[in-house]
């Protein structure tokens, strides 16, 4: 059991990262892009590859991993990012089953037995899973600390004011194409340091585990948490993973078919959408010099739920 | 004083309907100069071709001496994003606010362009000071604000970049009259006192050609007629059509 709860928050950790970066590009920008799990899939293959076929160390790997799928990113991003809400969705979604039908053509049965990870001589076993714990952790700290940074920053700003009003960003003399791109290469750079994580732990890869699912749970953790509040999007990716492993956890995997996770997914949402649209947290809205002391803050919170969403109390 | 925005003979069209045929017009550096015209003349329409927003069929525009917008064949001109930059302000129908942000954070928006924060901290008290309302609500989300007191804060937040000229779409649409009054005291007084030219677009012709020193009447996307100030307000053809006389 307790085995079990470590892997849960294994892979808690690896999508809180992935929702750090769908976050980035729909939370802060406001672009509905379906196709994470093509940036995670980049992300593995990469690693994949540098760490079996060049046979480079892990830590080379992360950056490649990053600057590759950030490339496809732009590739992507470049022609996509001027269509507007569903057709932005359509049109990234087919592209993230694209990559992976390329990542299938390139090599078809994956890798296997890819070697492992070091750190100061020590070596990252997936049996060891506290070890991954900590070192995953520990990324979803560093990035969780950088887009609290970036939300605070001036290119987090623009990608703010772009989410509410693209005309008004554009007549305040923000290039709204740049902060586009900029966001949705940020976004998929993370999501290219999960894929390249996973690997780390998993040490195999296969196509098949990128489908446009994943892109659509990692959404869903998104929405879940809170749009727009970094903090919201891990919680919601902890609740995710719990979810994805209830029948295991409860030991009725042969009542609960597999498939009843997706359905699971697919009434949270609904269920979110009518009652709390804003996430369990909320939008992390009161960024520049929230007025209201924590007290305030906490008795808004549970008080005024709709006052969280800039909604009438 | 010179001229600070020369429209060539633009036209402008969605798609296959045309929404303005060869305007041409001309806007002195230090005036105010109001357009005229019934619902669907075309006036949002010459605004957003002024900001890039919509591209050229034909003609050019010139600001401060560069061409800011020109048609495909010539390259198409600059991005709304950097005509912003040149100095131009657009106030746009409906004002566009951040509504969920807080008056401040509009402002800061609108600043977003200016990287000296001392700068951006006077500005922001010279506005509080000039819109004493907004410095009441500054903390508040803009959302909560009056459809006057937003129009206020989309005025405020334009100047934050201090432009050389202020567009501003129909400011009073919508409002009572006598904040729409208030609203065109305190245009006057921006383009007295901070020397900001004002290129004003309303359908409430009595108001806005009083504040004005030049006019332009826009009908079906053409202008049909031109003159000063007060000789349009006099005019018989204005008078019937938009004065209600
Ligand atoms: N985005 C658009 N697509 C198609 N037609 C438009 C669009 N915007 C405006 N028009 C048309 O162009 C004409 C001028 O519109 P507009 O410039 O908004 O007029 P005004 O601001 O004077 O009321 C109208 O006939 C309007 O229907
Ligand atoms: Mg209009």
């Amino acid at each position: 059991m307790l085995n079990f709860f470590q892997l849960i928050l294994i892979y808690a950790g690896i999508y809180a990262i992935m929702a750090i970066g769908q976050n980035c590009i729909t939370g802060y920008t406001g672009m509905l892009s379906l196709c994470h799990a093509g940036f995670f899939c980049i992300g593995s293959y990469a690693t994949a590859i540098i760490c079996k076929t060049f046979g480079l160390s892990f830590w080379f790997s992360l950056p490649v991993a990053a600057i590759v799928s950030g490339f496809v990113g732009l590739l992507i991003g470049i022609p996509t990012l001027r269509l507007k809400g569903d057709y932005l969705c359509i049109a990234t979604l087919g592209l993230g089953e694209i990559i992976r039908n390329v990542a299938t053509n390139l090599n078809p049965v994956g890798y296997n037995s890819i070697p492992r990870a070091t750190l100061f001589g020590y070596q990252f076993a997936s049996r060891n899973k506290l070890a991954f714990i900590f070192l995953i952790w520990a990324f979803v700290l560093i990035f969780y600390i950088l887009f609290q940074q970036l939300a605070h920053s001036r290119l987090g700003r623009a990608m703010i004011a772009v989410r509410e009003d693209e005309v008004a960003a554009q007549s305040n003399g923000i290039n709204v194409t740049k902060y586009k791109i900029s966001s949705f290469v940020l976004g998929a750079a993370v999501g290219g340091i999960a894929g390249c994580l996973q690997t780390a732990y998993t040490l195999t890869v296969q196509p098949g585990s990128y489908t446009f699912m994943v892109s659509v749970m990692v959404l869903c953790t998104v929405v879940l948490g809170g749009m727009g509040n970094a903090k919201a999007v891990i919680l919601g990716a902890v609740i995710i993973q719990f979810i994805s492993y209830l029948p295991q956890l409860t030991g009725l995997t042969n009542v609960i078919p597999a498939q009843a996770k997706q359905i699971i997914y697919g009434l949270l949402l609904v269920v979110m959408m009518l009652c709390r649209p804003q996430g369990i947290l909320g939008r992390d809205k009161y960024r520049y010099g929230d007025p209201r002391t924590r007290k305030e803050k906490l008795h808004d919170f549970f008080v005024h739920p709709r006052k969280a969403k800039g909604g009438k109390v | 004083m010179g001229e600070i925005l020369k429209i060539d003979n633009i036209s402008v069209s969605y798609g296959s309907i045309r929404a303005l045929t060869d305007i041409s017009m001309s806007i002195d550096e230090g005036a105010v100069v109001s357009l005229i015209g019934a619902n669907g003349a075309g006036k949002s329409t010459l605004l957003k071709a002024i900001v890039g927003q919509e591209p050229l069929k034909s003609g050019s525009i010139t600001f401060a001496g560069e061409t800011i917008c020109q048609t495909k064949h010539h390259h198409g001109g600059l991005t709304t994003d950097l005509i912003a930059r040149r100095g131009i302000a657009l106030v746009p129908e409906g004002r566009h606010v951040f509504a969920d942000m807080t008056v401040e954070e509009n402002l800061d928006m609108g600043a977003f362009m200016v990287r000296d924060q001392a700068l951006i901290n006077k500005r922001k008290e010279e506005m509080y000071d000039f819109f004493p309302i907004l410095g009441a609500r500054k903390k508040q989300k803009t959302r909560s604000l009056s459809g006057g007191e937003q129009q206020m804060m989309a005025i405020a937040r334009a100047l934050m970049s201090a432009p050389r000229l202020l567009l501003l779409d129909e400011p009073g649409l919508g409002l009572a009259p006598l904040v729409v009054q208030d609203i065109f005291n305190k245009i006057k007084i921006i383009n007295e006192e901070n020397k900001v030219t004002v290129f004003l677009v309303e359908q409430n012709a009595r108001l806005a050609l009083r504040s004005s020193s030049y006019g332009y009447v826009l009908e079906n996307g053409k202008i049909v007629l031109e003159d000063k100030g007060e000789a349009l307000l006099l005019n018989e053809k204005v008078q019937k059509a938009y004065l209600g006389a």
